[in-house]
């Protein structure tokens, strides 16, 4: 179960909007999916670390060379709106 | 199967490209019956008549893949690389410098990138000819291929069903032969599923094994770039194209040995485990009835096969849809109308640029993944969800290790299912999730795995699943090269010439 205030709230985090029709569906899916994935809760995990890599890996470093990156003209080339090699963005709230 | 008894060439001159592997386009290029135009051109040529009904290609750059190939042609055949001229097939997930990579989403159309991907590089240095850009699920979220922006591909077997996903135009690409082989990632079982519906060979390397620099990125600590071929010898040669530590990649480490050219055609003295919670119920009956077989195979090539539990895989799903969905929350905020891709045309406001950018550049199951990470990653409820998810994983990799210590590798079908019809599963999001059961605790533990036809049921592939320790791929392949002498799939799709429609 999800709660429409929950729905709203997350939407909001993720940069997202939603119209009615898609909340009422988008509710009951994420509340499908979220009972689904709560079976977790019933396994007794303690003791045991939580896995974020499955390769255990450490300090991986390399010599402090200089690489020629993009240049900015690259760099810059995909942007949706770019005056002087700089990306233009709408006001700030 | 490799098939080196079809020449590939006419008496006219004309190439035939319907039964060539990789190899065999290596061979007819090395004593000079073509060139790398004419083979090329040949490949063009099929795309043009077959992709009508097939849907497998985003983009097709005949101009670039006819020039690079000419570039070939002009050195002397005895001074080239041994897979120059060799065309290939690429997931669009890849980034390749000057070509158009969309990830099949609305939010990366028209985005050129300036860069080639680390394995894209490899494969440019190495003289392979880039046909083009293949579809898959938006940002490769899906089974099925259904969730692509653009197109929706078939099953080259049966048009009215799916390819699978999220690699699923290049499973299909590769079974239609509108490549020889072809570039896939692998998540979730993006490789493998597809390949078992589509009935050609597909591998997930070991996590690390191939760099992730220039793919773009779902759940970074799962997704590993991988081959479909035809057969198990063109997946070991393009895995060692691909394969190696990257200094742009700081979880890549390269494999410890080459896979080689697989040879073995026994299975003496190897143990094999039937994962005993893929069988029974897991799968339907057809499925099952050319696992049975499989595993008679593995005995009849004197192997032993022994069933073996891993209670904890049943949790796989339910680990995943939370760290995949999680990790891509996270990974997916960088796409925000700023940069690259889509912006939104009015907006008052950099929130509301942002979220109308997201809103209209995203599909369904992209943001419904978006939904459900940023919900597990959020105040107060990161440990009851991440947190677990993350020691279930932990449970699973132990069981895997304790299978291990008793069986050289682990066995079960690739899909609980053959291909499905189109439409069929897009209403239930957590019914499509479940084409991805027996493949998922293999992401999550960092194994390499591949899929290998096994037969058919009721006409459309069934793939065998094989599982080996880290790091294992160059004895996975050989043993897997056995099997597949042994089971003489026939992997060529009957697919018809098709008009564009």
């Amino acid at each position: 179960m999800i709660s429409r205030e929950e729905v709203d709230h997350v939407a909001r985090l993720a940069r997202l909007h939603f119209e009615e029709d898609e909340l009422v569906r988008l509710q009951a899916e994420l509340g499908q999916i979220i009972d689904y994935v709560k079976q977790l809760s019933e396994l007794d995990l303690s003791g045991l670390d939580p896995t974020s890599h499955a390769v255990p890996l450490k300090n991986v470093l390399r010599a402090d060379e200089p690489i020629t990156g993009l240049s900015q003209a690259e760099a810059v080339a995909n942007g949706p709106r770019v005056e002087k090699g700089q990306f233009v963005v709408p006001r700030i709230g | 199967m490799s098939c080196t008894d079809h020449e590939g060439v006419t008496a006219g001159g004309a190439v035939d490209v319907t039964f060539l592997t990789a190899h065999d386009c290596r061979a007819l290029l090395a004593d000079g019956s073509v060139s790398a135009v004419e083979l090329t051109q040949a490949y063009l040529d099929r795309i043009a008549v077959v992709d009508g009904g097939v849907h497998a290609y985003l983009s097709v750059d005949a101009a670039g893949a006819l020039a690079a190939a000419a570039a070939v042609d002009a050195k002397p055949r005895g001074g080239r690389k041994p897979w120059e001229g060799v065309p290939i097939g690429l997931k669009d997930v890849l980034c390749v410098k000057g070509m158009e990579t969309t990830c099949a989403s609305r939010i990366l159309k028209g985005y050129v990138p300036p860069y080639d991907a680390t394995v894209i590089a490899k494969l440019r240095d190495e003289g392979l000819i880039f046909l083009g850009k293949l579809n898959m699920d938006e940002f490769a979220m899906g089974s099925s291929t259904e969730n692509s922006a653009f197109q929706v591909t078939r099953n080259p077997w049966d048009t009215d069903r799916v390819p699978g996903g999220s690699s699923g135009g290049s499973a299909a690409c590769v079974a239609a032969s509108l490549a020889p082989w072809a570039l896939g990632t692998d998540t979730g079982g993006s490789i493998r599923q597809p390949a078992s519906l589509c009935g050609v060979v597909g591998m997930k390397p070991t996590y690390g094994a191939v760099s992730r620099y220039g793919l773009i990125a779902f759940a970074s600590s799962l997704d590993q770039v991988g081959p479909l071929t035809r057969d198990v010898r063109d997946a070991a040669a393009l895995l060692d194209l691909i394969a190696g530590r990257d200094p742009r990649d700081c979880t890549s480490t390269g494999l410890t040995e080459p896979a080689g050219v697989p040879g073995r055609d026994d299975l003496e003295g190897l143990r094999f485990g039937v994962i005993k919670e893929y069988i029974g119920s897991a799968c339907e009956p057809g499925v099952l009835e050319i696992f049975d077989a499989a595993v008679d195979a593995v005995g009849a090539l004197g192997g032993v096969c022994e069933e073996v539990s891993l209670p904890s895989v049943v949790r796989g799903i339910a680990a995943y849809y939370i760290i995949a969905p999680s990790e891509a929350s996270s990974n997916l905020a960088r796409f925000d109308g700023v940069r690259y891709g889509h912006r939104t045309a009015q907006s008052e406001d950099l929130y509301e640029m942002y979220v109308r950018t997201r809103s209209e550049g995203f599909g369904d199951e992209v943001k419904r993944r978006i939904m459900i990470g940023t919900y597990a990653l959020s105040a107060g409820y990161y440990d009851a969800y991440y947190g677990q998810a993350q020691r279930t994983r932990t449970l699973i990799i132990k069981d895997f290790e304790k299978a291990f210590s008793r069986f050289d590798y682990l066995i079960s079908p690739t899909s609980p299912t053959v291909a499905f019809k189109v439409g069929e599963r897009m209403a239930d999001p957590l019914a499509m999730y479940f084409s991805d059961l027996c493949t998922i605790p293999v992401n999550l533990a960092a194994l390499p795995a591949l899929s290998i036809p096994a037969g058919f049921s009721g006409g459309l592939p069934v793939g065998l699943q094989i599982i080996g320790p880290h790091y294992g791929e160059r004895g996975l392949l050989g043993a897997a090269h056995a099997l597949e002498q042994r089971l003489a799939v026939d992997v060529v799709a009957p697919v018809q010439p098709a008009v564009a429609s």
